[in-house]
């Protein structure tokens, strides 16, 4: 409608000349974005899944060999990448999960009409406080805490729930956990920023006539809060599932993937095919599964987004 | 339904404990590295652990302070964040703008694929990366950095801009456009201004990714002269056998740009953060 309208105007002039520009300039001024993403996103892409697809790539001075999907087959079959699948799906889906309860509750909490505004202020920001971390600050910080002689272990051994100094990082039992518990502390204030400015969002009206109608507190929450925060929660979700199997830092700085690969996640894996062991297209492969992995869970979410936006 | 006094005197009792609680949860771990970071390195696994001790000083930030080769890494950091920011800010303006206020024909699918570049793991760029970076004769540079980092600044950069531009009405530009002005003008003089709030949102996002990165930091780079904070730390791990009270000086120090923005801008960053990820 408003092109039409612009076309209205602009008639007087060379009509086929700026009917062309108009039709160009678009894509003029996405073309810095398009070039970037081409160049840095597209080529290794397809680069990733030519060397999936040969025998040996980068280091082997032989030419490479098409093999097909025999680098598939081997991967997919190997127990030490099933083992990081596991891992990886263990640490995203307990991530996502505490995330969305933390989240949420501190939104809740932060929400309350019991609490003053400045009170909410300050906390807002204590709450918010682990995501200004970058994942190596928060390795080290927590590297800092889960210490066998650290704070952590001093503080259980003194109430008496643990029987012994534990080590949380490097004891092949716990680690996975740990690293799980250390990317939820970090991870929750995205949750938390989202969901604050949603129940913001939520008409208070609604609530007025659902306590008229002698809702509690527990049944507002379960038919008013949940289903407005509904398309907020899944964007929120299928998006920090993806980033939770990119997470690579935190890991790599904190265990390394050990002890004996209990805390290997599909991108230390993939890191170590590749650059400890120099197995390019083996790495490739992991790489394009990972690939697949996001990919499956990103539909989900354009289409999250999509109906956001009707 | 009203309750009584009591009533909410014990409601609001438990709320404080809620909320006393959360603090700790979130704070106290970073409260205790910045008390750590204060003690001397002998100190930090002190039995009984105290949050602050005799060996109380600023040894650890004086010696990061002093150090040229850590200094050079706040440095870098600077420039690379800022650089990715304007970058990102202008880029993410020219395609949110082509977003908002064009039909055309392929802008479904180009939105499509820019939302999804999101879901693109850092891992699987990475191998191919280096050989490309090599070949386009950047390793070891700044640009190296500068470019990756768009790629992964800019996808949300262009949602949350388009999202803004979508709220603002349409009138506006038109109204410049029937006055003679061309779509650049009417983008700069017009929208630019009035999206200030998205705008600075939006910079504070890459800002914020681009200080921290560290996979593409540590695999692009060689060199000590080009390499970031983060970087900086990892290397301070391996080096000398753990300066603890070093190294969480160096964190200390590498969280406050982030930490002051953040405070600055929250109320900016919160709004825009939620329309990038609620509306796209």
């Amino acid at each position: 409608m408003v092109t039409a309208t612009q076309r209205e105007i602009a008639e007087p002039a060379n009509i086929g000349w700026e009917q062309r520009k108009r039709k160009l300039l678009p894509y003029a001024y996405l073309s810095p974005t398009l070039i970037l993403l081409a160049a840095l996103t597209v080529v290794p892409i397809m680069t990733v899944f030519l060397y999936s697809l040969v025998d040996n790539v980068i280091v082997n001075p032989n030419p490479p060999e098409f093999v097909g999907l025999e680098n598939y087959e081997e991967v997919l079959t190997n127990r030490k990448f099933r083992g990081a699948l596991s891992n990886t799906m263990y640490f995203a889906i307990v991530s996502v999960v505490a995330h969305f309860i933390i989240g949420l509750s501190f939104a809740l909490l932060l929400n309350s009409r019991l609490l003053s505004a400045n009170v909410k202020a300050i906390f807002r920001v204590i709450y918010i406080l682990p995501w200004v971390f970058t994942a190596s600050i928060i390795a080290i910080l927590w590297r800092l805490l889960l210490n066998p002689h650290g704070v952590v272990n001093f503080v259980l051994l003194e109430l008496g729930l643990v029987p012994e100094l534990l080590e949380w990082l490097s004891d092949r039992k716990l680690a996975l956990n740990a690293v799980t518990f250390i990317n939820i502390w970090s991870g929750y204030p995205f949750y938390l920023v989202s969901f604050l400015a949603g129940l913001q969002g939520i008409p208070d009206d609604l609530y007025e006539s659902g306590r008229v109608d002698g809702g509690n507190a527990w049944q507002l929450f379960r038919h008013i809060t949940l289903p407005q925060l509904k398309p907020i929660i899944i964007s929120l979700a299928l998006l920090d599932f993806i980033w939770t199997i990119h997470q690579f830092t935190l890991i790599w700085m904190t265990t390394g993937g050990g002890p004996l690969r209990s805390t290997e996640v599909l991108s230390t894996y993939t890191y170590k095919a590749a650059f400890s062991s120099h197995e390019y297209s083996i790495a490739s492969t992991i790489a394009m599964v990972i690939l697949a992995i996001c990919t499956f869970v990103a539909i989900f979410y354009v289409r999250s987004q999509r109906m956001a936006d009707e | 339904m009203i309750g009584s006094r009591r009533q909410i005197l014990v409601r609001k009792i438990l709320v404080w404990i809620a909320l006393i609680l959360g603090a700790c949860f979130a704070g106290l771990p970073v409260l205790w590295m910045v008390s750590s970071s204060f003690k001397s390195n002998l100190e930090i696994f002190a039995y009984p652990p105290a949050l602050i001790d005799y060996s109380f000083s600023f040894e650890a930030y004086q010696a990061v302070l002093s150090d040229p080769g850590q200094l050079r890494f706040f440095f870098n950091s600077y420039l690379v964040a800022i650089m990715v920011t304007i970058c990102t800010v202008i880029t993410s303006i020219l395609a949110g703008y082509s977003f908002s206020r064009y039909d055309f024909r392929f802008k479904k699918v180009l939105n499509l694929i820019i939302i999804g570049v999101q879901s693109v793991p850092p891992i699987t760029l990475m191998i191919p990366y280096f050989g490309l970076i090599v070949w386009l004769g950047i390793y070891n540079s700044y640009a190296a950095l500068v470019l990756t980092y768009m790629v992964f600044t800019l996808s949300y950069a262009i949602i949350m801009m388009t999202g803004y531009f979508n709220t603002l009405p349409r009138d506006l530009d038109e109204a410049v456009m029937i006055d003679g002005g061309g779509s650049f003008v009417t983008l700069w003089r017009i929208l630019v201004p009035i999206s200030l709030p998205g705008i600075v949102a939006v910079g504070v996002y890459t800002f914020m990714l681009a200080w921290n990165e560290f996979l593409f930091a540590l695999t692009l780079t060689r060199t000590n002269d080009m390499r970031t904070v983060p970087i900086g730390i990892h290397l301070l791990m391996g080096q000398h056998s753990f300066e603890w009270n070093q190294m969480l000086a160096l964190s200390v120090l590498g969280s406050l740009p982030v930490l002051v923005l953040f405070l600055l801008f929250q109320r900016y960053f919160i709004a825009g953060m939620s329309a990038g990820s609620v509306k796209g």
